[in-house]
């Protein structure tokens, strides 16, 4: 019994991890209706930037996770300046911008292998901090779990009231609902999709540093796997919508780790992707999408 | 146009077969030419340099001579490319008269150098290739021609079982490997074999894939069997991140793993006190081990590592087998070599079963936080 309590929290672990990176999958989506392929890479360059704060100039965590937050803010929104933009402004195609979001992925991968940038080794990471476990009832709790529960669910609430406690919140509703015609209320659609991207990669940076923490070893190509599991979360819970990353990013974080536990490793993901497949079925939209007309 | 192309081509090919011949020829009675073939630049130049310099000061400790046949050497670089080792060998073979081969250092380019050496019937020693397929065909037959002079990957499993149980005193282990890797599955199944063999009880026998970071589950499944001594045979990068994740746990046991955690990237503040097994030490005290370590440094001022040691037992056992033979001839070398018994050589005494893979001990070292490893002791097969 009191493994199974340690499994689900293993899972739990894992699935919000898994939702931070959802949720900037999901939000871009919303907006723009742009799979960004290139989010993972962002959780990656946040993790590297997490850990130069805190493993390699020496800062304190917290001001680590903010620094992180910051750059991939920045690149988020540098990656939809030079990247997604221009391809929106001349109408291009759907398709055209997932290749360009393909292109910026393997781009972002293969620079950081670059001797100069991050370089192509594994980097163990330090914890910035010593390992403690406690026990509640037979259940060990360490205090890794504990930050990133912690961690994320202030983060959710923040995300939560941005989204629909303030006017840029509101904003991004009806840009999300109908962009010409949020355009012709006023709406700078630009700057709604800036602050999207930045957001959305803010949250990615600061996954980063948690699963940096967690799992303490990094490389320029960590975002591949995390970043694919997560967009898997993001379409479970319905493409676009804030709660179903989460949902869906806490089923794909206990089906993996009660796999592992109780079945076999081997089918880990397979039996997260089947779970998938079987929602998809008999709800395309996701468990919390709305099904609903096409818009182009 | 093409006429002529094929002509010069057909011209060309001839003047190289009247070359072979006449180049072939040239090395007489009582000489034998030895070529090494490394990977001296590209992705493991590190390990070509160690093997070149391993085998050049075995042959000018052995005076340029095998008893009463004098030795000439050849450099290729094979620029760990199998094409290219090929390319070489065929090159050493058929222009350079060649009759024995030391190298290569990665089993890619070692199994197909072997093959063309086998077909020639020329002799082939790799250092450091441990795949078994370098030795052994598809078919299970064994390449007569081609030798290794370090163990194979499932060796080391045998050796990580006996040490478990002899000298930790550990009565049950769990195993944890990639079920992905040739390597890591070798070394697991066979610790499980041995290890049971020996009394012990395996508690838990778990895989994960390649590209796995979150342990958390399977260690917690692993936490609850309770085991006394975890055994991870996997790579240096992988092992820190199981370690650390095993520690978080609740599984301060000891742990184990192969020559596959031999590397300055290792997670060395976790691994704290935890064993691995490896070709040699250059920590070693037996005789051979320090001769050999002080004349390295003093020749290239630098410790050398288990590469270098290798292709210097390499070459050391082509030398001993040429002199047994007293013959360059390869056909007699080949069957001294097979004949060798308990040559001493610095990561231990060698003979070769009847796959031509050595029968020698493993060292047992044990990773220290401030980046060394410390030689706890050798265990034989």
């Amino acid at each position: 019994m009191t493994q199974l309590l340690d499994q689900l929290l293993n899972g739990l672990q894992l699935g919000f991890v898994y939702a931070l990176i959802a949720l900037g999958y999901t939000m871009v989506y919303g907006i723009v209706r742009l799979i960004n392929f290139a989010h993972g890479d962002v959780f990656m360059v946040g993790a590297f930037l997490g850990y130069f704060g805190f493993g390699v100039w020496g800062l304190p965590w917290p001001v680590a996770i903010l620094i992180s937050m910051v750059g991939c803010a920045l690149l988020g929104v540098t990656i939809e300046r030079l990247a997604y933009r221009p391809l929106r402004d001349k109408g291009a195609p759907r398709i055209a911008a997932l290749i360009t979001a393909i292109g910026v992925s393997l781009f972002l991968e293969y620079f950081a292998s670059l001797k100069f940038v991050f370089g192509p080794n594994f980097r163990v990471v330090t914890r910035p901090f010593a390992d403690k476990q406690w026990m509640l009832g037979g259940v060990a709790i360490s205090n890794v779990q504990v930050l990133i529960i912690g961690v994320v669910a202030v983060i959710l609430a923040v995300l939560l009231f941005i989204v629909y406690r303030t006017k840029m919140g509101k904003a991004m509703r009806a840009v999300s609902y109908d962009q010409d015609a949020a355009r012709l209320m006023g709406i700078n659609v630009n700057q709604v999709i800036t602050f999207t991207f930045a957001i959305g990669s803010a949250l990615a940076a600061v996954a980063g540093v948690l699963f940096a923490i967690a799992y303490p070893q990094i490389f320029p190509f960590m975002g591949i796997m995390p970043g694919l599991k997560a967009f898997t979360a993001a379409v479970l819970g319905g493409i676009g919508n804030i709660p179903g990353a989460v949902l869906g990013a806490l089923i794909m974080g206990q089906a993996e780790v009660l796999t592992a536990g109780y079945l076999t490793t081997n089918y880990r993901d397979a039996i997260a992707f089947s779970i998938l497949i079987l929602v998809l079925l008999v709800k395309p939209a996701g468990l919390l999408g709305k099904a609903g007309p096409e818009k182009v | 146009m093409k006429r002529l192309m094929a002509l010069v081509l057909a011209l060309l090919m001839l003047a190289a077969v009247g070359c072979g011949g006449a180049k072939s020829g040239g090395s007489g009675s009582g000489t034998i030419k030895i070529g090494v073939i490394a990977p001296m630049t590209g992705d493991v130049k590190t390990f070509g340099d160690s093997t070149k310099n391993g085998f050049e000061l075995a042959i000018e400790q052995a005076g340029k001579k095998a008893g009463n046949i004098a030795i000439e050497t050849v450099i290729g670089d094979d620029r760990n490319d199998p094409t290219e080792g090929v390319n070489i060998a065929t090159k050493f073979i058929t222009q350079d008269g060649v009759k024995a081969i030391v190298g290569s250092v990665s089993s890619k380019v070692s199994i197909p150098v072997g093959e063309v050496a086998n077909a020639n019937k020329v002799i082939m020693i790799t250092g450091t290739s441990t795949n078994t397929k370098v030795t052994v065909d598809d078919k299970g037959n064994v390449k007569p021609y081609v030798f290794r002079a370090c163990f194979i990957d499932p060796f080391q499993g045998a050796v990580g079982a006996k040490f478990a149980l002899n000298n930790l005193k550990v009565k049950s282990a769990a195993v944890l490997y990639d079920k992905g890797n040739d390597y890591t599955v070798g070394l697991a199944e066979e610790f499980k074999k041995n290890f049971e063999k020996g009394g012990g009880k395996v508690v838990a026998m778990e895989t994960y894939g390649k590209d796995d970071t979150d342990f958390s589950a399977v260690l917690t499944k692993v936490a609850g069997a309770k085991p006394d001594f975890l055994y991870l045979p996997d790579y240096y990068n992988k092992v820190s991140l199981i370690a650390k994740q095993a520690k978080s746990k609740g599984l301060n046991v000891p742990m184990m793993g192969g020559d596959g955690w031999d590397s300055g990237d290792l997670d060395f503040a976790t691994m704290d006190g935890q064993y691995f097994t490896n070709h040699y030490s250059d920590k070693d005290t037996r005789p051979e081990v320090k001769k050999f370590v002080d004349s390295y440094k003093a020749k290239y001022g630098a410790v050398p590592d288990a590469l270098a040691a290798l292709a210097y037992d390499a070459t050391t056992l082509l030398i001993e087998a040429i002199k047994k033979a007293d013959s360059n001839d390869p056909a007699q070398i080949q069957k001294a070599m097979a004949g060798l018994k308990d040559v001493t050589t610095v990561s231990g005494k060698v003979s070769f079963d009847k796959f031509n893979n050595p029968v020698k001990s493993a060292a047992i070292l044990k990773v220290k936080a401030d980046k060394t490893y410390e030689f706890v002791t050798t265990v034989a097969p």
